[in-house]
Order: structure tokens, then C-alpha cells, then sequence
């Protein structure tokens, strides 16, 4: 794994907000800005879905961007396609090295089924997606909620077949950058899963940071 | 229906040149994916059919079953954590969940430029015009459409995370049988496997062919693959008691 370091200052962002674990964030990232995800505590899982923000219709497409990149994993380099093949985000920097296009988003209902029946009413992911697609008038549903991307977390593949979620590869204070090529909504689920030990069972806060 | 169709069978459809289809599949109905030709591939994605809000998960599918693959003994999960339908036999051992369909930017790339105009109904589909155009059918639409499992086909991924496309995974008459867990609505495109190195386009046959099978008994192997489908069953279950 690699790293690249950005030489962007904090202090000249356009926006620099802490979202805390367990909330959504929704946003849009203008052509040409740089979006840019810090992990505050370390292995935290930052959920994230990103839309073409005149035609929601074209959205992120975890399918179309391991095909055509030809990896699973996310880094440095790496282009987030959509489902009509457009880049919405190239990553032009990356202190943690890997990110993870298959783990999906937890839910309610996922829960039931990975962990135990009675922990439906644990807070989730999806449900936070819903929320924050339920305040906004972007004009989104569950129909617009697909295969995301967990940045920070790290779920290797082996040659076997074998997916395994294992110990984070990230650590306090590691980020994520990202170059918008168009104009993008950005839809957050800083994820609340407290069954899971690749985050310690401790959801932390994380800093989102746009700079033009 | 020919007259050598057994008559267990409820119904058949041959998908050649690359065909689509899509239709409902019962609760207790098994559906074999039967390839007539070596090499070939399905693309199908999964939707509820009493409420298609409810459709095929990847990440689901594969979390709970600790797998970046399908074969005997896994299911395919709703986001509701519920089970579409689970892998009852399955002569091939590997159908890829990761890399989905080809589009018509693609084809027209690496096959060039084709007409029904110029070649009747031998013309170059692609996998994403074909699963919206069977979406379409059933007041589905780009939204509704998101990650497809291709039947017959095996890409691994190796240390580094790069994909790898494996030749001759499938044999002429390797089958997968599904039983449906749920009353599903599924779409699917008989057009090659994106990644499928072959320098013509030229998908291959494949046969549909349903029966009534009834649900899963409680010492099925799929149930009971891991804790987590156990659980998944249950949640299936409690839908239509």
C-alpha cells in the first residue's frame, strides 16, 4: 500500500466540519474542489455514496468501478466511476492506503442476520442514509441507495474467494482526498456499528474539509 | 414448450444471441440456469415482486457469508435481510458477484459498431441496456438497478486486490439451480461476462427451467451453511406466515 500526502491547509478550507459517529452528512462538492475525509480517531468507517448532482440518476457504481479499474481496493489513483461510466471523484491523496468497495452499509435488518435477531434496534447505517434523505430535498429514496464505499475500512479478499473483515489498516489522524470532476452530492453515514471489532466496537468522529 | 419437456417441469425459455428476459419466480419454484454451450454467462439481479423496493445486495450476500463468491450452499440477500434465493446444486463451484454488467460503450470499444439494421437479431446487446430494458417492463427504471450476480462466471482477485478472469470455469451442460426463498421478480442478460477475454462477441445458449420444488426443509445445506443464513431464513419466513 501506498501513501500520498497532500499539501493542502486546513485553514484555507472552504468547509471544515466534525461529523460525529452515528450522523449522516449530505453535501455537494462542486467540479474542480477537492473534498478531503480525515479519520480523527483511527478505523472508523466513513459510508459514503456519491451522486452526479445535476442528474441523481448517475450515481457511484462499486460494480462498474472495480471492473474498470481492475481492484477492489480504493487509493491514490483510483476513480470513482458511475453507473454511465463518468469518473464523479478521482482520490489524489491518501494516507491510509486502502479503502473497501464490498462491505456495503450495515442496516436494521443486516444486523439480524450477520450479529444476532434481537439486535434489530441498533442504530445503522441505512437507517442514517434515510434520515438524511428524508430532511433534504434532493429528491432521493431508497431506490438511490446503492453499493457504497467504506473509507477506512479494510475487508482483503483472499485468492481463495474468502472475504474477511479484518483489523483496520487506518489510524488517527489518516485521510482521504478527492478531486470532484463534476459537480457531486456526497451522502455520509459516519457508521455507528457497535458489534464489529475492526473499529474497537467504537464508533468515532470524523472531519470533512472541501477546498476550491 | 417441446414435446420432450418432462412434464414436471412449469415452464422453459432457451436465451440465445445474447437474449433477456425477465419474469416472477415463486416462492417453492427451483429455477436451473442451464448453459448449452461452454463459456457462456447470466447476468440476473433480484427485486420483490410484491415490493420491488426490496432487491438483490451484494454487500449483504457477501458479508454474511464471508465470501467474495457464490456456489452450492450460498443464498442471494435482500437489503432486508431476507433471502431471494439459495444455490441447491451448482456443477460449475464459481459465479463472480463483484464486477457487474457491460454497457453499450464498452461493447461498441472492444466489438465495434452493430445494428439490428445491419444484423437482425444477431446485434450487440450489452448487459446494462438489457436488465433496463426488462426493468422497464415492470415500471423499474436506472434507480432500481443495482448489482448483479453473473452466473457461470469465476474472476479472483489476488493479494494486491487486482481481478483476474478465469477461462473454462463452465462446461457445455453445467447448470446452478436456484429455489427461490421469496416471490421474486428477476431480470436477466445472457450477454457475455464483461471481463470474458474472447476477441468476437459471441454470447452463448442458455436455458431457463422451472419446477415446484416447495420451500427449504430445516436440514437444508443452505439454511444451514452458516448461523448467519439460519437467521435469514427466519426472516424470510416470517414474511409470508
Amino acid at each position: 500500500m501506498s501513501i500520498t500526502e497532500s499539501k493542502l491547509d486546513a485553514s484555507q478550507a472552504i468547509l471544515n466540519t466534525v461529523v460525529p459517529a452515528g450522523e449522516p452528512w449530505i453535501g455537494t462538492v462542486k467540479a474542480g474542489q477537492r473534498f478531503r475525509i480525515v479519520d480523527l480517531e483511527g478505523n472508523q468507517a466513513v459510508d459514503t455514496l456519491f451522486y452526479n448532482a445535476a442528474d441523481s440518476e448517475e450515481r457511484y457504481s462499486a460494480n462498474d468501478t472495480i471492473r474498470i479499474q481492475g481492484n477492489i481496493y480504493l487509493t491514490t489513483g483510483s476513480k470513482l466511476l458511475s453507473n454511465r461510466g463518468n469518473t464523479l471523484l478521482t482520490i489524489v491523496a491518501d494516507t491510509c492506503g486502502r479503502h473497501d468497495t464490498l462491505g456495503g452499509a450495515c442496516s436494521a435488518e443486516s444486523n439480524t442476520v450477520r450479529y444476532a435477531l434481537d439486535k434489530r434496534d441498533m442504530h445503522s447505517c441505512r437507517d442514517s442514509f434515510l434520515m438524511a434523505l428524508a430532511h433534504n430535498q434532493y429528491g432521493l429514496s431508497k431506490r438511490d441507495l446503492s453499493s457504497n464505499i467504506n473509507f477506512f475500512m479494510n475487508v482483503p479478499v483472499t485468492p481463495e474467494g474468502e472475504l474477511r473483515f479484518a483489523d483496520g489498516v487506518s489510524a488517527a489522524g489518516r485521510y482521504v482526498e478527492m478531486y470532484a470532476e463534476m459537480d457531486v452530492l456526497v451522502l455520509i453515514s459516519n457508521c455507528p456499528q457497535l458489534n464489529n471489532p475492526c473499529n474497537a466496537y467504537n464508533p468515532t468522529p470524523v472531519r470533512l474539509l472541501v477546498w476550491n | 414448450m417441446s414435446g420432450t419437456t418432462p412434464d414436471w417441469v412449469l415452464w422453459e425459455e432457451v436465451l440465445r444471441n445474447g437474449a433477456h428476459w425477465s419474469g416472477i419466480v415463486r416462492r417453492g419454484t427451483t429455477l436451473r440456469l442451464l448453459a448449452l454451450e461452454k463459456g457462456a454467462n447470466l447476468s440476473v439481479t433480484f427485486f420483490n415482486s410484491e415490493q420491488p423496493l426490496e432487491r438483490y445486495n451484494m454487500a449483504d450476500t457477501l458479508k454474511a457469508q464471508h465470501t467474495a463468491f457464490l456456489r452450492k450452499g450460498h443464498v442471494c440477500y435482500s437489503d432486508m435481510g431476507r433471502i431471494f434465493c439459495s444455490i441447491t446444486e451448482d456443477t460449475v463451484g464459481w459465479h463472480d458477484t463483484i464486477c457487474g454488467v457491460s454497457n453499450a460503450a464498452a461493447v461498441r470499444a472492444r466489438f465495434g459498431e452493430s445494428s439490428f439494421q445491419q444484423q437482425r437479431n444477431k446485434y450487440f446487446k450489452n448487459g446494462e441496456d438489457s436488465l433496463l430494458t426488462e426493468l422497464g417492463k415492470h415500471g423499474l427504471g436506472a434507480r432500481d438497478l443495482a448489482c448483479t450476480v453473473n452466473f457461470f462466471s469465476k474472476v479472483v482477485v489476488d493479494d494486491a486486490g487486482s481481478l483476474q478472469f478465469v477461462g473454462g470455469n463452465l462446461l457445455e451442460n453445467d447448470y446452478v439451480d436456484l429455489r427461490f426463498e421469496m416471490h421474486t421478480l428477476i431480470a436477466v442478460s445472457s450477454v457475455q461476462h464483461p471481463l470474458d477475454p474472447a476477441p468476437a462477441y459471441q454470447p452463448r445458449a442458455t436455458q431457463l427451467i422451472a419446477w415446484r420444488s416447495g420451500p427449504a426443509p430445516r436440514n437444508d445445506l443452505c439454511r444451514n451453511l452458516c448461523e448467519e443464513n439460519q437467521r435469514g431464513f427466519y426472516n424470510t419466513e416470517v414474511l409470508y406466515r
